[in-house]
């Protein structure tokens, strides 16, 4: 009995080495082959607890570092938090390693990154998704108004609802999340009052400023739950506010569509028809950040020297935000609402229309 | 050693038995004893780690495809990933050439809580009690020291120890209920400890979506920053701070309950053997409500580390995960104060130094949680740890030849007077 195992173990070890044999067999590469020498300007990035695989906003601001990166000529260095407790020390980590901007990510790290560019005056940081009452000197807010863009989706939702019922729910409370409620919730009473039709939000009270919330960004069977329940109350176009929570409610949708409903899904972040692919043939359409290249921007900025601390703002006249193309949906989507979501973005460009959120951006 | 062994002036026979037995009994006596096997897990973990950072190091795997052309390349490239980890492990955690000792100072800070929690949690365990709430009742400490640091404005001195005061009270408070819960009704403390670290962690969000605890004007779930007279002072250009000794003292005041005092004596007799206790006339029930809330007060203790010592404000990660960290800096303290002390320590070393990994070396900031994790598996197998480096063979071949050896009856006092 023994010998046998050991004769099957010395088979598998045997075939194991080969196979390893085999795989190593390539050519070397010529000596001193090596990345092609980089610039001394160094860009950092600080994520909050989400990670960099978050499906939101540490995910594409990561995504625009290393972008910037490749243009610029420097291999970004990354820390992720995993703990509230961890802002301080990755961010003196950064400042250890000489990082001449550093990105931190969300409003948790506003206080610690106040701290670190009091601390370190000659260094630059820049902050995504949150504004400080006094600007700091050395600190550029990074921030989006982005009610603009949900406002269009929201009249594009209304317009594209059959049953007369549109809903939304958020991961948790906060204002970077309520802000895209607040938006859409503005969108569906436009398109009520051009209309004079009467078509309902649920999952939204913008006037109480409160709604539904799965309670987190990660948990997406509550976020397939939830959906099932508005599904249930009638609605057919939902907008999950809540990173990868949303994938639970393109999940519930589809499973709705294929028991003969005709729901729908508007993605928020980024546009969902090429970032979540599984539900692509629900997309009605998305409500867009565009963080990468918002980043891109100040970090090439700053490294031409060209760094300041006013707030940059995206709005749809500089596609800091979007509302994504129809992609799928677009024979679905009627001429007339088409011009008419045109005509309502020159309008919020211009000034002409006000889409206001508790939420915005204050400057 | 030959020689103070010989100087005794022992008759021979007698003399050449020592020699043979003295070394043999020290370690047996260490390898049994858990400290060596503590050590070993550590190391055994460690390797592993490495061998994972290797594995998974983008460069020796290009240079494995040519391992035969140029195998030194791949043998560098995985040396280089084990150890260039490691030594950025250490240079965030106990010394680098650029901060001298600062990052010492950051592993003592980053300890702090994870001793007192861990404290909890070992205290608890003396008495028979998994307490798994450490979480819970961090929460609920963090939760009433910061609003006693943010709401109240008090002179200087009576603030933080109000702050400390408060946060000790909550974290009891949570841990006495669970005591009182099984006490009483005699559910079982894992399952309550675990419920009501839910109800704590949702008790927490709730209150962060209210005003009172948010700052004036703003929605974000995030507290006011706590008045600068209710944090612990903290060592210049560091963020070491006086929660530190808070920890110091916890460390002693524990053992001294365990060893000295007689609701400690109470404790291990009904972690021992409850039903004996009993009969013996210790009140149960009293023990364990009491050891309950003790070990909620530690927690809470280190709660008010987190909000009083490095985040003076309170938000929904307050307590991140050191409620769970905590268990295991109690196991692999063998749940004794000052082996918990030194747990914390290197759990705390671990985290500081995780950061400058993840930067500098980009090895990922969870293999080190890979390794804690490792460390806690190889514990809770001490016979694992044994056989890896044959210790268990050894005793196992060892008892036939031991009758021999150890008839002649003066070998044992003779042995003692040449360890001298």
């Amino acid at each position: 009995m023994r010998n046998i195992k050991r004769k099957t173990g010395m088979a598998a070890a045997v075939l194991g080495i080969s196979a390893l044999v085999l795989t190593a067999c390539g050519a070397a590469p010529e000596e001193g082959e090596g990345p092609n020498a980089s610039s001394d300007y160094l860009g950092c990035i600080v994520s909050d607890s989400g990670g960099f695989d978050d499906q939101s906003f540490n995910e594409s601001s990561f995504r625009g570092l290393t972008q910037a990166g490749k243009d610029l000529g420097f291999t970004p260095k990354s820390a992720e938090s995993k703990a509230n407790s961890d802002f301080a020390t990755n961010l003196n980590g950064m400042m250890v390693a000489d990082c001449n901007l550093t990105l931190t990510i969300g409003f948790l790290l506003g206080d610690a990154t106040k701290a670190a560019a009091e601390a370190n005056p000659e260094k630059h940081f820049a902050i995504v998704d949150f504004n400080y009452d006094k600007p700091i000197a050395n600190v550029k807010p990074i921030v989006y108004d982005t009610a603009q863009a949900a406002y269009l989706a929201g009249y594009a939702a209304a317009a594209q609802s059959k049953t007369g019922k549109v809903a939304t729910f958020g991961g948790i409370k906060i204002p970077t999340v309520t802000i895209f409620m607040d938006g859409f919730a503005d969108g569906v009473d436009k398109f009520n009052a051009d209309k004079n039709k009467n078509v309902k939000l649920l999952g939204w009270d913008k006037d109480k400023q409160d709604g539904t919330f799965t309670g987190d960004f990660e948990k997406q069977d509550k976020g397939k739950q939830v959906t099932n329940n508005f599904l249930d109350q009638g609605a057919d176009v939902i907008m999950p506010v809540a990173g990868p929570v949303g994938k639970g409610a393109g999940a519930a949708v589809k499973a709705a569509n294929a028991a003969g409903k005709s729901a729908a899904l508007v993605w928020v972040d980024s546009d969902g028809f090429l970032t979540a692919p599984d539900y692509k043939d629900v997309m009605l359409t998305s409500v867009i950040k565009t963080m990468d290249k918002a980043v891109e921007d100040v970090v090439t900025a700053d490294k031409n020297g060209q760094f300041d601390n006013t707030a940059y703002v995206g709005t749809l006249e500089n596609t800091g935000v979007a509302l994504a193309p129809f992609h799928d949906f677009d024979s679905e989507v009627s001429a007339e609402t088409k011009a008419e979501l045109e005509a309502l973005k020159a309008g919020i460009i211009d000034g002409s229309i006000k889409v206001e959120s508790k939420a915005s951006p204050k400057s | 050693m030959s020689q103070s062994e010989l100087s005794p002036g022992s008759p021979p026979p007698i003399h050449a038995n020592t020699i043979d037995e003295k070394p043999h009994g020290t370690w047996e006596r260490i390898t049994r004893g858990p400290g060596l096997v503590s050590v070993l897990a550590v190391f055994v973990a460690l390797v592993l780690g490495g061998l994972l950072i290797a594995a998974t190091d983008p460069k020796v795997a290009t240079t494995a495809g040519y391992l035969f052309s140029r195998p030194s390349d791949f043998f560098q490239a995985l040396w280089a990933a084990g150890t260039d980890s490691y030594v950025s492990l250490f240079q965030g955690s106990i010394y680098n050439s650029r901060q001298g000792f600062e990052p010492f100072l950051e592993t003592l800070t980053v300890s702090t809580p994870l001793i007192c929690a861990g404290l909890g949690v070992a205290l608890a365990f003396r008495a028979g009690l998994f307490n798994i709430g450490a979480q819970g009742q961090i929460i609920i400490g963090a939760v009433m020291a910061s609003y006693a640091g943010f709401a109240w404005h008090l002179p200087i001195g009576l603030h933080l120890l109000l702050v400390i005061l408060m946060g000790v009270v909550g974290g009891a408070v949570w841990g006495g209920l669970v005591g009182l819960l099984k006490a009483r009704t005699g559910a079982h403390e894992v399952i309550l400890t675990i419920m009501f670290n839910y109800v704590a962690l949702y008790f927490l969000d709730f209150l962060l979506n209210t005003e009172a605890f948010q700052r004036p004007g703003e929605s974000n779930p995030i507290s006011p920053v706590m008045d600068p007279s209710a944090v612990f002072p903290a060592l210049p250009g560091s963020r070491l701070h006086l929660g530190f000794v808070m920890a110091i003292a916890l460390t002693l005041l524990v053992s001294w309950i365990l060893k000295r005092s007689t609701i400690g004596f109470e404790f291990r007799a009904v972690g021992a053997n409850p039903a004996a206790a009993r009969t013996a006339g210790v009140n149960v029930a009293r023990s364990t409500i009491l050891v309950m809330a003790l070990a909620g007060a530690l927690a809470g203790a280190a709660g008010v580390a987190q909000v009083a010592g490095t985040e003076k404000v309170l938000t929904a990660g307050i307590a991140a995960s050191l409620g769970f960290d905590a268990i295991t800096v109690a196991l692999l303290g063998r749940s004794t104060p000052w082996g918990t002390f030194l747990a914390g320590l290197l759990f705390g070393a671990f985290r500081a130094g995780a950061v400058t990994m993840q930067i500098s070396t980009g090895t990922p900031i969870d293999i080190v949680l890979v390794v804690q994790s490792l460390i806690v598996l190889f514990i809770a197998a001490p016979p694992l740890v044994r056989a890896m480096f044959g210790l268990n063979r050894k005793a196992k071949s060892r008892p036939p030849t031991k009758p021999k050896h150890a008839a002649p009856a003066p070998a044992a006092p003779a042995s003692q007077g040449g360890g001298a």
